[in-house]
């Protein structure tokens, strides 16, 4: 008996264990391809270049372009979740009634639970030509219409992870401000939503690692073509988005080719890996000022 | 008009315009949720009125075909639910095993403590980086090609740390009281588990479990980078054989110059919307039959 319990014990740790063996996993597949790839391509080239060629007859290994693409959409993204999720995380904590908040947080979660290549249809087919209307000098494939979806994508994910921090905030607070005369707005802007500082900060955080590592958007509608720019009006190529476009075809193993996808994902590893940390740092902080 | 009902005008006023202020800004921020909300509304009423009339059973029972009109969607309806049904099949013991360890069994030490970061880590990391782990693991390095077991493998690994964090929330919200009982009637930790403690988590972690396997069957980018063909014109049958599922035949079709094929993708999109529906409808109804039971 006491065996048994003692094996039974020991297979449900090992089943613990197997997501730090998928973690390890994760950095060991990165790193065997990325070195592999790093001793034909010097670092410097990789991470400096300013041109990004490798499917060409001279290839040319800079980094630069896939990354400025994706920062230039991600940081759409985040110019619309960020003040959209906010207002809506402080409409939800410190305004709405309750029952208002009971029917309105299901269809927020729907809203996070849409497939990306739905997201992605959308933003090609609907939005794109919507804002062609707009702005005439729209590429048909460009940063700012998948930007603009992504950021609705992650609009639920900021405003409950928001949420959240500020119903964390205690009474007290709250009504000491109401004590001194303060409305709800200057209660909500200069009471809760400092006290909950931290804590919005790292559901920032956290949107924007997920807008960052966000694919079958990009990959869809806009474009592939690394160019480094800040214009949101062409079409450019993310870190993702050229990760699909290498493994659609049909790259033989032990090629460079091959090996660059795991070059850029171990860049795009450590980028999203970085800011998890940071933001679950914050978030631990945050728990202890009010505990 | 003396200094203090000047005062006491002033007063009013400022009181006045902060009233307003802050009514405005209540509706400026119902303004920016229902925008939300409506996007919402605006992107389905879309799909389905660039998709609704290619539905038919001819669609659902169709295979892939290089005219739009006669394409069809059963090689990746099929291959989805294959996928996913192999996907629970190793994710959900393993994850629900995990989550029973760090949560009856751990004690706090600095393991299950790292095991408890690395968790939270692995939910937050980009889904196409699971993809490059099943490419270079899964498809090379064990041989398995690119089959309906590499694809599973790869998004059990995905959805593992999900279905571990609603497990060990929904064994939390098991009473501890249940526990003392048992050991009081001298069961043995894993007789506790086994008999009262699991059976009371259910309907909670079915819950969990649903809502993870229904993200995992909106996955498109791992299964890409795991070079799932998007071009396959049968029914898998079985764990070897190649496969395509709906959201990368959506892919396929969404990036056809044809523009006959958007209503194609649109179509497809339903199908997927559907089954994403039904899945979420079943843990909706699971854990309202739950929550009736406690209350």
């Amino acid at each position: 008996m006491k065996r048994f319990e003692f094996l039974i014990e020991r297979a449900l740790f090992l089943c613990a264990l197997l997501s730090v063996g998928t973690t390890v996993g994760i950095i060991l597949v990165l790193a065997v391809e990325t070195y592999a790839f790093l001793l034909e391509v010097p670092i410097t080239d990789f991470l400096l270049g300013t041109n990004w060629t490798p499917l060409f007859a001279t290839p040319s290994f800079g980094v630069l372009p896939l990354v400025a693409g994706t920062v230039l959409v991600s940081g759409i993204a985040m110019m619309v979740a960020l003040p959209m999720g906010l207002l809506s995380a402080i409409y939800l904590s410190e305004y709405a009634p309750s029952k208002v908040r009971r029917a309105i947080k299901p269809v927020l979660e729907i809203l996070a639970g849409v497939p990306t290549v739905v997201y992605g249809y959308f933003a090609l087919l609907f939005v794109t030509p919507l804002l062609q209307w707009l702005l005439p000098d729209l590429a048909g494939f460009n940063a700012l219409s998948p930007g603009v979806v992504m950021g609705i994508m992650i609009l639920p994910m900021v405003s409950s992870l928001s949420e959240d921090a500020m119903r964390a905030v205690p009474r007290g607070l709250r009504e000491g401000a109401y004590a001194l005369g303060a409305t709800k707005m200057q209660t909500s802007l200069r009471v809760v939503v400092p006290a909950a500082f931290s804590g919005i900060t790292a559901a920032c955080i956290l949107a924007t690692s997920r807008a960052i590592g966000e694919t079958m958007i990009v990959a869809i509608a806009a474009g592939q073509q690394p160019r480094l720019t800040a214009n949101p009006l062409v079409p450019v190529e993310t870190m993702t988005a050229y990760i699909v476009q290498v493994s659609l075809g049909d790259t033989p193993q032990g090629t460079l080719e091959y090996r660059t996808i795991f070059a850029v994902g171990m860049l795009l590893f450590l980028g999203t890996f970085g800011l998890n940390l940071m933001s679950a740092w914050l978030r631990a902080r945050f728990r202890e000022e009010y505990t | 008009m003396s200094g203090a009902a000047l005062a006491d005008a002033t007063t009013r006023r400022a009181i006045a315009r902060r009233r307003w202020l802050d009514l405005l800004f209540q509706a400026l921020a119902l303004l920016v949720l229902c925008l939300a909300l409506g996007a919402l509304a605006v992107l389905i009423a879309d799909v389905w009125h660039d998709g609704y009339n290619r539905l038919s059973w001819d669609f659902l029972s169709g295979f892939p075909s290089r005219r739009p009109a006669d394409a069809g969607i059963w090689h990746a309806l099929s291959g989805s639910l294959f996928v996913i049904l192999v996907t629970a099949a190793l994710a959900v013991p393993v994850g629900v095993a995990a989550a029973l360890y760090l949560e009856e069994y751990a004690k706090s030490g600095l393991l299950a403590r790292v095991i408890e970061i690395n968790i939270t880590n692995l939910a937050a990391v980009p889904s196409i980086i699971y993809g490059l782990l099943g490419l270079g693991l899964f498809v090379r390095a064990m041989g398995m090609g690119r089959s309906v077991l590499a694809g599973a493998s790869t998004l059990a690994l995905l959805v593992l740390p999900v279905i571990i964090l609603s497990t060990r929330e929904a064994l939390r919200a098991v009473p501890s009281s249940i526990r003392e009982g048992s050991y009081a009637l001298g069961a043995t930790k894993w007789q506790t588990v086994w008999y009262q403690v699991l059976p009371v988590a259910l309907p909670g972690i079915l819950t969990g479990v649903i809502l993870a396997l229904s993200r995992a069957i909106g996955e498109t980018a791992p299964l890409i980078s795991i070079g799932a063909l998007t071009f396959v014109a049968f029914a898998p049958d079985s764990l070897w054989s190649p496969f395509t599922v709906l959201p990368i035949q959506v892919f396929n079709w969404v990036s056809r110059p044809q523009v006959e094929f958007q209503a194609t993708a649109a179509a497809g999109i339903l199908v997927l919307l559907a089954l994403l529906i039904t899945m979420n409808g079943a843990a909706i109804w699971l854990r309202d039959r739950y929550q009736k039971k406690l209350g």
